[in-house]
């Protein structure tokens, strides 16, 4: 393999590592903060109990997403040293603000988890408040770092050299406001969905007590309305995301559909390969004029194809299933969030076992939203690494190491996401909701994921 | 003064809050492991408590000295990145593994003590590989190759009696900062046998940082010789340096008004002050390079509309996070409840 493609597949592999525990790091303390709202409003004990149990998976995770994070941030310096010289001439900013945004997460952290019983009940929401701002304001500005390499704003590149830097132009380029609210709602629903799965699997347990049953149902219940209003916000920003990149980036929305021919009445192919050779896609499903209703509402959108480029830049044909697989999974999520309410809302029947196995799939099926969509929009990008200003070959780095660190780096991820799962396992296990739940332990008892002292 | 002045004076600042910071978490974890399955002593727990709420702040430090080059000198960064691609990923797997096994280790109590060890060991480490970026800075390992590619020969490096003695003073630093400021930390607990332990270790370990910092002067390779002229140039801060440090060791043999020997509050500051003038001392010398001969601070400068753009970005943080510095600081460095764990 040549160097760059080690670059992309090192940083790639480590991104998609990072992403899962920093989604749900984004995600999860959103969810705390709706339980610990509801203990105040409610009074009622368990949600109070939610908060302190996904809290204390919240701070194990962390302590995977701080050190894979600082990786990903390092390797960008290692593996792509020409790109980050233009970062740091044009869009600084946000890199820096994030640090601020981390601070602020890992300050309001500690004093949440190890302060909580020296905390006024407000303080203690206030702090876990600024631990949710602090996570969704460092996704906004790492993804607003995405957005400037997909719309490029705020310099010009003369004989390889950066020249008129506009910083702010640079931070509000175009694809900033549709992709930060995707990313925000999608870690969202990711959070929720993930305690979807979990309260699903507890509830399908035998032999739990009527009060554990009760607590669980509570924490499907609530996970359930966050998740489901937050996969209809997904499609319905992820719609105006495909418009951003019908505006902005024609390519890769014509690889993501498999479009080849320039047309209006463009049809979506739903599935299937597309094939260069033919220029068609094989093996799907086709709604006529979709595509140009979804590029533009309307039906005559005349819609550009991968034709109007020269081959050589076009994006890998593969992020076609990609793209399918997030569409799909966020459409079915939504029937399925909206449809699991009403069964029990409406119809007020209890769910029946099947029903809550489907819920435990929605977890992962979330985080598999997740990656396809990263994975897409960054192979997407591709052969540019700044969209129609750098190409990636000229992004990477040329020194020739990278062999053995990907094998090492590969090998302490896949070690680690089975520590982590065992370690979360191992946590929960040895303290159970039981315990929680009887009458006479504390809520804010100090144990566990904090001193060994 | 300046733009690139005021940048790489921020820089400055920043890596050397850090180097305390780090040295001071690091070692932490490494005294927390050693002293932790100590009988009748709550040492090693003591080291663990102060490390629970703050490592996660410590590591933003760290990524914001990667971040703070990459906005202010981004030529800088690229040169630096593709030279120090290998020791830096090192430094990376370390710093996960040392993370991580940390949480593991506060999560399950019955593994606890092997887990630890993985995490002090590790720790051990990263201070003196971060500090072997320093000999490199200074010429003579890095070499641009034909295609304009900067390389470093990392035999002639592993090799060079330079780099072992700035390992040895990293790993000397580390331990001496942090059992300084563990002493202060459990005398503040009023624990008095965890004080008089790391009072001990503070004591044995002082002189060793003295002494490698005066012999990694004498190790430099010749390319290197510009930055011992930079020292002598200078030397009115290695002065003021070596005064504090004899000042602040002092402190740890003078005896409170009850009899207890040491004064860790002074000693740890008085330390401080040692490097801080040591560091404004290097600094001084270092200029104009970033890397010898390749890359000036002049040279490796951002764009200026960004620079401006960072300095507003600098003061507005800093409001916001003032107060939540305050806030932490009462809670888990000043509050008796957290310190005593009553
Ligand atoms: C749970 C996850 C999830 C779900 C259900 C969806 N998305 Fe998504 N999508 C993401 C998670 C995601 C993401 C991981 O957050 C991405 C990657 C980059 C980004 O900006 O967001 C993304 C990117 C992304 C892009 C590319 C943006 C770019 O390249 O800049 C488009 C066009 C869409 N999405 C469209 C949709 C549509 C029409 C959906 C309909 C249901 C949808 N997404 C559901
Ligand atoms: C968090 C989820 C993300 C995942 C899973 C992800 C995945 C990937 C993958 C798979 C590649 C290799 C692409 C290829 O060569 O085909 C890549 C490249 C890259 N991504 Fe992302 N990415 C993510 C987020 C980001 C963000 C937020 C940024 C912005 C700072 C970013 C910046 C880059 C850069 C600079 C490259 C290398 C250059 C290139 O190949 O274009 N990525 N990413
Ligand atoms: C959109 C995708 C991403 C999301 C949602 C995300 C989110 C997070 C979260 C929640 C954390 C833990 C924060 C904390 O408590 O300190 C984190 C850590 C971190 N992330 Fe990411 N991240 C993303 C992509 C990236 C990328 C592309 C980079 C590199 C440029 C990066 C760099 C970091 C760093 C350096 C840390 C550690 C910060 C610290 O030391 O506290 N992240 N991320």
């Amino acid at each position: 393999m040549d160097n760059v493609v080690l670059a992309r597949a090192l940083f790639g592999s480590s991104m998609a590592f990072h992403i899962i525990f920093a989604t749900l790091g984004v995600g999860i303390p959103f969810m705390v903060v709706f339980a610990e709202i509801l203990y105040h409003t409610k009074k009622n004990k368990h949600y109070a109990i939610l908060a302190k149990r996904w809290t204390k998976g919240f701070a194990i995770i962390l302590g995977v997403a701080i050190p894979s994070g600082t990786i990903v941030g390092v390797m960008l310096s290692l593996l792509f040293p020409g790109f980050m010289e233009i970062v740091g001439k044009v869009i600084a900013v946000p890199f820096q603000v994030e640090i601020w945004a981390f601070m602020l997460e890992a300050l309001f952290m500690s004093i949440y988890i190890y302060a909580a019983d020296r905390l006024t009940p407000t303080l203690r929401i206030i702090s876990v408040f600024f631990v949710a701002l602090g996570a969704s304001a460092s996704a906004v500005l790492i993804t607003d770092a995405h957005a400037w390499m997909n719309t490029p704003r705020g310099f010009d590149l003369v004989n390889g050299e950066v020249t008129n830097v506009d910083p702010i132009a640079a931070i509000f380029s175009p694809s900033l406001y549709s992709t930060a609210l995707h990313v925000l709602s999608s870690a969202y629903m990711t959070g929720a969905f993930v305690i979807v799965s979990l309260a699903a699997y507890k509830l399908l347990k035998r032999g739990s007590t009527k009060e554990e049953r009760a607590y669980h149902h509570r924490s499907l219940m609530l996970a359930l309305v966050v998740g489901g209003t937050l996969s209809l916000f997904t499609a319905i920003n992820g719609h105006a995301t495909a418009q951003m990149l019908h505006k902005y980036q024609p390519e890769k929305l014509a690889a993501a559909e498999g479009l080849f021919e320039t047309t209006s009445h463009a049809p979506l192919a739903v599935f299937g390969v597309a094939n260069p050779e033919t220029g068609e896609v094989e093996g799907g499903i086709e709604i006529p004029w979709a595509l140009s209703f979804l590029a533009g509402n309307s039906f005559d959108t005349v819609v550009k194809g991968l034709n109007e480029y020269p081959q050589e830049l076009w994006p890998p044909l593969y992020i076609h299933t990609l793209f399918n697989i997030m569409v799909v999974i966020g459409g079915f999520l939504i029937v399925l969030a909206f449809g699991v309410l009403a069964w029990r809302y409406v119809l007020k029947k209890s769910l029946p076992r099947w029903m809550l196995w489907v819920l435990v799939s929605s977890g992962a099926l979330s985080m598999i939203g997740i990656e396809t969509g990263w994975i897409f929009s960054c192979t997407g990008r591709q052969p540019w690494t700044i969209y129609h200003m750098q190409l990636t070959k000229d992004a990477a780095t040329k020194s020739d190491n990278l062999p053995t660190l990907f094998f090492m780096f590969i090998g302490i991820y896949v070690v680690l996401l089975f520590l982590t799962a065992f370690v979360l396992r191992f946590y929960f296990k040895r303290h159970p909701v039981s315990k929680d739940l009887t009458p006479d332990t504390p809520i804010l008892e100090d144990e566990g994921v904090n001193t060994n002292g | 003064m300046a733009e690139s002045t005021i940048a790489i004076l921020l820089v400055w600042v920043i890596v050397f809050v850090y180097s305390i910071l780090g040295s001071v978490d690091f070692g932490a974890g490494f005294w927390g492991m050693l002293f932790g399955n100590r009988e009748g002593s709550n040492a090693g727990a003591l080291a663990n408590r102060f490390l629970s709420p703050t490592w996660e702040v410590t590591n933003t430090f760290l990524v914001m000295v990667v971040i703070a080059l990459v906005g202010f000198f981004p030529t800088a960064i690229a040169m630096l990145g593709t030279a120090l691609l290998v020791p830096v990923s090192l430094v990376l797997l370390l710093l996960l593994i040392r993370s991580t096994f940390m949480v593991y280790a506060y999560s399950s109590r019955k593994y606890g003590k092997e887990l630890n060890i993985v995490s002090g060991v590790t720790g051990l480490l990263i201070p003196g590989l971060l500090l072997s970026i320093l000999p490199i800075s200074l010429g003579g390992f890095i070499d641009i190759n034909p295609e304009g590619v900067p390389e470093l020969h990392f035999g002639r490096l592993l090799g060079s009696v330079t780099l072992w003695a700035h390992l040895g003073f990293g790993l000397t630093t580390e331990l001496f900062l942090a059992s300084l400021f563990l002493s202060d930390y459990s005398s503040e607990s009023g624990d008095r046998s965890a004080y008089l332990l790391y009072r001990k270790a503070a004591l044995w370990l002082g002189p060793f940082t003295l002494f490698f910092a005066v012999i990694t002067t004498f190790t430099f390779v010749p390319e290197a010789q510009w930055i011992r002229d930079g020292i002598e140039e200078n030397f009115l801060w290695f002065i003021f340096s070596v005064l504090a440090f004899i000042f602040g060791y002092s402190a740890l043999l003078w005896r409170q008004g009850d009899g207890t020997p040491g004064v860790p509050r002074v000693a740890f500051t008085a330390i401080i002050i040692q490097y801080a003038f040591a560091s404004i001392g290097y600094g001084l010398s270092h200029m104009p390079f970033i890397i010898q001969p390749y890359l000036t601070v002049e040279e490796g400068f951002t764009d200026p509309a960004t620079f401006r753009a960072l300095l507003i970005a600098y003061i507005v943080g800093l409001l916001i996070l003032g107060p939540a510095f305050y806030l932490f600081w009462k809670l888990f460095l000043k509050d008796k409840r957290y310190l005593r764990q009553e």
